[in-house]
């Protein structure tokens, strides 16, 4: 996709503007406005049914797949509104990679799970040396080096992940998507992916939904703290309460939702 | 029948290879496309409607579908084929791989249905098309269940009986030639077992030879079947 805004690096990735997420007429999530800086490290906290995970879906279109999702409002990424007509979710989403909850890896070897998304995007240059590159930049090579002919399905759920991470940056997208990446992993590779979450950030913008509010902390830049109420049918609608520094969502939040929250008194 | 009775069972088997082998032509390709239309391209609606109709054609009984290649099928083909002869192995294929179409059709489309939501989110999050995505993620993690399906598929295209003793006819020749009549093992056992048989006689023990064989291909086949799927299966948590 075209992208025209000059402050590219420095400023702001998406800007989400007073925008609601419908599933049908079904209002799942209400008033989320907030901006992404790039290269930073943005996490979204919050209770199940929140709707964190459903915005985030948006930033890529990927809930373009669920037919009766649509947005009300506007979110642009570098000044471009992403669901704009002229807008193909395919180029958006060779630019924004995404890393999913639980590690799904292809039924492919693990050299063709990184070939596979250079390949449709034409990439031309040495196969041999991006799977290598991309694989080194998970932190995965080590380990992988000798079986990269096995099935990506035989290798441990932690380095699962770890091949969906290089998978996603084989195609070198500018945006990473991360939604709760660490949930099915044990503490040890939990702590690899966040490592690798540190290093990444020096050249993509991360956006991560997690429910480990430690992992916020530890991880993020920028924390958005999202709420779920209630819905007369029974249902729950998901609200932006704030977005702040992460220092301040933990250490001193302006509203009593978020106090309650990060000092786990509910959620 | 028998003016060489050293024939041998080999003019039996290559006619129900040419039979099958037509078979296959017609019901992989279009057993495969409708399982992918039906299960990535088709409206619920679309889908509530075609799936059954699909499965009705596995329900009609195999003595229509050889009456229809004998008495519709040959003489339309007869138009464009020269050579073309009454009983034909062409027509009795290409009816025998609508017969087995709904097999092929439903099986797969079971084995791609299943493949979890979660791969097809992945290949589009790289920016795959849908047309990528299934011919190189979905068909792939489906893999064992369309092999099986393709198998079942044979496997009942080699025991099929009706259609090849109405349409291909009932007179053995050792060809690969789909424009004459030949007789398939199934026909041959109809065939002989119509009339009367002497317990004892040469055509009686022919009878259960060619009977073994036809089982001994068929538990070969679904071996085969077994050991891919075991060997390919993907496991999905």
């Amino acid at each position: 996709m075209q992208t025209n805004s000059p402050a590219v690096g420095t400023g702001t990735a998406f800007y989400v503007d007073n925008t609601d997420y419908y599933y049908g007429s079904f209002q799942a999530v209400r008033d989320v406005t907030l901006d992404i800086p790039e290269r930073k490290i943005t996490a979204f906290i919050g209770p199940s049914g929140c709707g964190k995970s459903t915005v985030l879906r948006c930033f890529n279109r990927l809930n373009d797949l669920i037919p009766s999702a649509h947005i009300k409002g506007r979110i642009t990424y570098r000044g471009v509104d992403i669901y704009d007509k002229g807008v193909d979710p395919i180029d958006l989403r060779r630019n924004i990679g995404m890393v999913f909850q639980k590690p799904n890896p292809f039924p492919k070897s693990i050299y063709e799970n990184i070939a596979f998304g250079a390949r449709i995007n034409g990439y031309k240059g040495d196969m041999d040396e991006l799977v290598e590159r991309s694989l080194r930049a998970a932190a995965i090579w080590d380990e992988v080096k000798d079986k990269l002919k096995e099935s990506g399905l035989s290798i441990s759920g932690g380095q699962q992940q770890r091949l969906c991470i290089a998978r996603a940056i084989a195609i070198e997208p500018q945006v990473l998507l991360m939604d709760e990446p660490c949930s099915a992993l044990d503490p040890i590779s939990t702590r690899s992916v966040e490592e690798l979450m540190q290093e990444l950030k020096e050249r993509y913008t991360i956006i991560i939904v997690t429910h480990n509010m430690q992992q916020a902390t530890r991880v993020s830049d920028m924390t958005a703290f999202f709420n779920a109420e209630p819905t007369e049918k029974g249902g729950k609608q998901g609200y932006l309460v704030e977005y702040a520094p992460t220092q301040t969502i933990f250490n001193s939040p302006q509203m009593e939702a978020t106090q309650d929250y990060v000092s786990g008194r509910f959620g | 029948m028998f003016t060489n009775p050293q024939y041998g069972i080999f003019v039996l088997i290559s006619a129900t290879l040419l039979t099958s082998v037509v078979a296959l032509l017609v019901a992989v390709p279009l057993g495969l496309m409708a399982a992918i239309f039906l299960s990535e391209y088709a409206s619920r609606q679309v889908r509530g409607w075609l799936k059954p109709i699909l499965e009705i054609l596995a329900g009609v009984p195999t003595v229509v579908f050889g009456y229809f290649a004998l008495l519709a099928v040959t003489p339309i083909l007869r138009l464009f084929v020269p050579g073309l002869q009454t009983f034909n192995g062409l027509s009795a294929g290409l009816i025998l791989g609508f017969a087995i179409l709904p097999t092929i059709a439903s099986l797969s489309e079971d084995a791609i249905y299943a493949v979890p939501q979660s791969l097809r989110q992945g290949a589009y999050a790289l920016g795959a098309t849908k047309r990528e995505t299934i011919t190189n993620v979905v068909l792939r993690a489906g893999l064992s269940g369309i092999v099986a399906s393709i198998i079942l598929g044979v496997a009942r295209a080699v025991g099929e009986t009706m259609i090849v003793t109405l349409a291909a006819g009932q007179n053995p020749t050792l060809t690969l030639d789909p424009r004459v009549p030949i007789a398939t093992m199934t026909a041959f056992m109809v065939q002989v077992s119509g009339g009367d048989v002497a317990v004892g006689t040469i055509k009686y023990k022919s009878l259960f030879a060619v009977g073994m064989t036809l089982f001994l291909i068929t538990l070969v086949l679904n071996i085969f079947s077994f050991w891919f799927v075991r060997r390919f299966q993907e496991k999905y948590e």
